[in-house]
């Protein structure tokens, strides 16, 4: 079984982070970039899958070029190889301009599994697995908190908001992963030497067969028209407990009217 | 007017989420407010009181088993049958897991743009977003095609404009691709009375402070006593004290009541992420230095473990 992993580099949602005044788009410059938490899932996932039954793990990133940082270091998990998508043209791409690049480059892997992060912590919009499905034409199985392989049949359980439920769908399909599937593998010296010699593709628009104007700020299908820092909340009154913290606290809810 | 679609979030068990009540009461600056159900055989008829009176004008429903019965493409591919057909203004989603699926394929579909996670809309279609764990505000608009557009819950007050809609039956027409994740298994876990974490408008989250699983009745109690959801940090969930479902934050709920509870939570910038935009904000945390105290409206330092059952008894006291 053949597993492409979809991952994105983002900007370190540990730190500050903003958008950059000249063209509304996030700030990579000045952030520190690290690979996008979930995506770390979806790697170990695929690796845990090869473990069990063979095939190649590919890493796909559609990113500027400081991105080849991240895709070293995913490789440095595992990974057999990578495939990295980079081009001036793609700055400014909306989620449906990323979709349209990772389907097109998808249709050249040959991938039986596609897995992914079920969102990335820089947009939050957890819509790539079903933009990327709708386009291959292929079932997409989101947010996946266990996934089972049994032959060209997947299942995985998902969490919903009354319980869990089951999906199954077969070959090829995307998988996307919440954090409560695995622990993902720390990588080893051994691993962070192999990684420096694993095949990283370099992909353009035109060695995929887009034009520049279907994707990036050219190809957008929406626009950022202005953008603020959010006034800082002020800190308010802080008491400290002398054994009266409790009913200070309820005299505090209830001139709010919470009680 | 020209209709705004709204797609109808529902639960078997309570009915319309409130989300979508909030849907209905956007949409009536854009235009004629009409509701799309779409779910399984009969799922429209307990829902039509609720929706007439946040003032649908017309509820289409499609009904079918292959709609239950898969994840979301079914619902996407009536959905985009129905905008062809109807031309409406917008369609606007709830920001769930579903809503936001569902927008992606129709976003596909219509070659349209979409903008998610939306807390604004104005009478032209310009969204308001938050980003970056709630530090940025942004205004954007879809530029190709029909604003699509998810609003995250507790964006506004969902306000009642009573109406008498009839239902029109949407015919279900599907793709072979549209029935490929089949849904075979829906296991209901008892939760109990307690509201939708991300539509509750009182929330009491525990952090690690909390210590342990057991001492998360403590949290409970409190919650009940308000009347609100339970919430997590991610520190409490990673360490088995309170199930996932429940976290908040960058990779859990993004939730916005009128007051957050938190209790034993240092406050970090992926916790923030998720209750920023908290209407008012009360925090317990022994250590003052706590970063979870920079944006607390009201703040008490000290031991949860005191505060907390004191607070509870006075609380029923004054009941
Ligand atoms: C990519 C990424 C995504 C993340 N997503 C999330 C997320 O979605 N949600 C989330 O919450 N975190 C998230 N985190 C983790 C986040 O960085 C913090 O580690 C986490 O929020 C800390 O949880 P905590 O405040 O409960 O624990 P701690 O930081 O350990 O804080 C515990 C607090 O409890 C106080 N305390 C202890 N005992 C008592 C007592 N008896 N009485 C009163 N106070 C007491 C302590 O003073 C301390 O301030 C994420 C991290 C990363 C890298
Ligand atoms: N530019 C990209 N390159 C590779 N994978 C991506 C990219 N953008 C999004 N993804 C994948 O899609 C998932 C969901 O992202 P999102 O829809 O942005 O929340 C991420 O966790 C990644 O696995």
């Amino acid at each position: 079984m053949n597993t492409v992993v979809l991952v994105k580099q983002v900007p370190d949602s540990g730190a500050e982070r903003s958008l950059r005044s000249d063209d509304n788009t996030v700030d990579r410059a000045s952030a520190n970039n690290v690979i996008n938490e979930m995506d770390e899932y979806a790697i170990e996932e695929a690796l845990r899958l090869q473990e069990a039954h063979g095939g190649e793990v590919t890493i796909l990133t559609m990113g500027p070029e400081q991105a080849g940082e991240s895709i070293r270091k995913a490789l440095s998990m595992g990974p057999n190889g990578a495939v990295h998508i980079v081009d001036e043209a793609l700055r400014g791409s909306c989620a449906l301009g990323t979709s349209k690049v990772l389907a097109t480059a998808l249709g050249t892997l040959n991938a039986d599994l596609i897995l992914c992060g079920a969102e990335s912590t820089d947009g939050r919009v957890q819509v790539m697995p079903h933009l990327i499905a709708e386009r291959l034409g292929i079932a997409a199985l989101t947010g996946a908190r266990k996934l089972d392989v049994d032959g060209a049949t997947l299942t995985i359980e998902r969490q919903t908001d009354e319980g869990y439920e089951v999906v199954t769908a077969t070959t090829p399909a995307v998988v996307s992963v919440w954090d409560t599937i695995n622990e993902p593998r720390y990588p080893s010296f051994k691993g962070i030497m192999a990684a420096k010699k694993k095949p990283v593709r370099l992909m353009t628009l035109a060695d995929l067969g887009l034009a520049a104007d279907e994707v990036g700020a050219a190809g957008a299908t929406s626009a950022v028209l202005e953008h603020s820092r959010r006034p800082e909340r002020a800190a308010g009154v802080k008491v400290t407990d002398e054994g009266e913290g409790g009913v200070k606290l309820v005299e505090y809810l209830a001139a709010e009217k919470f009680v | 007017m020209a209709e705004v679609l709204v797609v109808v979030e529902a639960s078997s068990a309570t009915g319309v989420k409130k989300v979508t009540l909030e849907l209905l009461t956007h949409a009536r600056t854009l235009g004629e407010p009409v509701a799309v159900v779409l779910g399984g055989p009969g799922a429209a008829a307990p829902l039509v009181d609720k929706l007439a009176e946040f003032g649908a004008t017309k509820i289409y429903a499609a009904e079918s088993a292959e709609i239950d019965g898969h994840l979301v493409a079914p619902k996407a591919s009536v959905l985009a049958q129905l905008v062809r057909q109807a031309q409406p203004a917008a369609v606007l989603v709830a920001a769930t897991q579903e809503g936001k699926e569902i927008a992606a394929r129709l976003a596909v579909k219509l070659d349209n743009g979409l903008l998610t996670d939306a807390v604004a809309i104005a009478a032209d279609g310009t969204a308001t977003q938050v980003a970056f764990a709630g530090s940025t505000v942004v205004t954007s608009k879809v530029t190709k095609g029909l604003p699509l557009v998810a609003l995250r819950p507790n964006s506004v007050t969902p306000t009642p404009a009573p109406a008498s809609p009839q239902v029109e039956q949407v015919s279900v027409e599907l793709a072979g691709s549209d029935t490929l994740a089949k849904v075979t298994e829906r296991v209901a876990e008892q939760k109990g009375s307690r509201p939708e974490l991300s539509e509750a408008s009182v929330v009491v989250s525990g952090g690690r402070g909390v210590g342990n699983a057991e001492n998360f009745a403590l949290v409970e109690e409190l919650a009940d006593l308000l009347g609100g959801a339970v919430g997590a940090s991610r520190a409490a969930v990673d360490s088995g004290y309170y199930p996932h479902q429940f976290q908040v934050g960058q990779t859990g709920k993004t939730v916005s009541p009128q007051l957050y509870l938190a209790l034993g939570i240092s406050g970090a910038i992926q916790h923030r992420a998720g209750m920023q935009t908290s209407k008012t904000i009360v925090a317990v945390n022994k250590d003052a230095e706590a970063p979870i105290f920079d944006l607390a409206d009201f703040g008490v330092v000290g031991d949860l473990f005191k505060i907390v059952p004191q607070a509870a008894e006075e609380i029923r006291k004054r009941k």
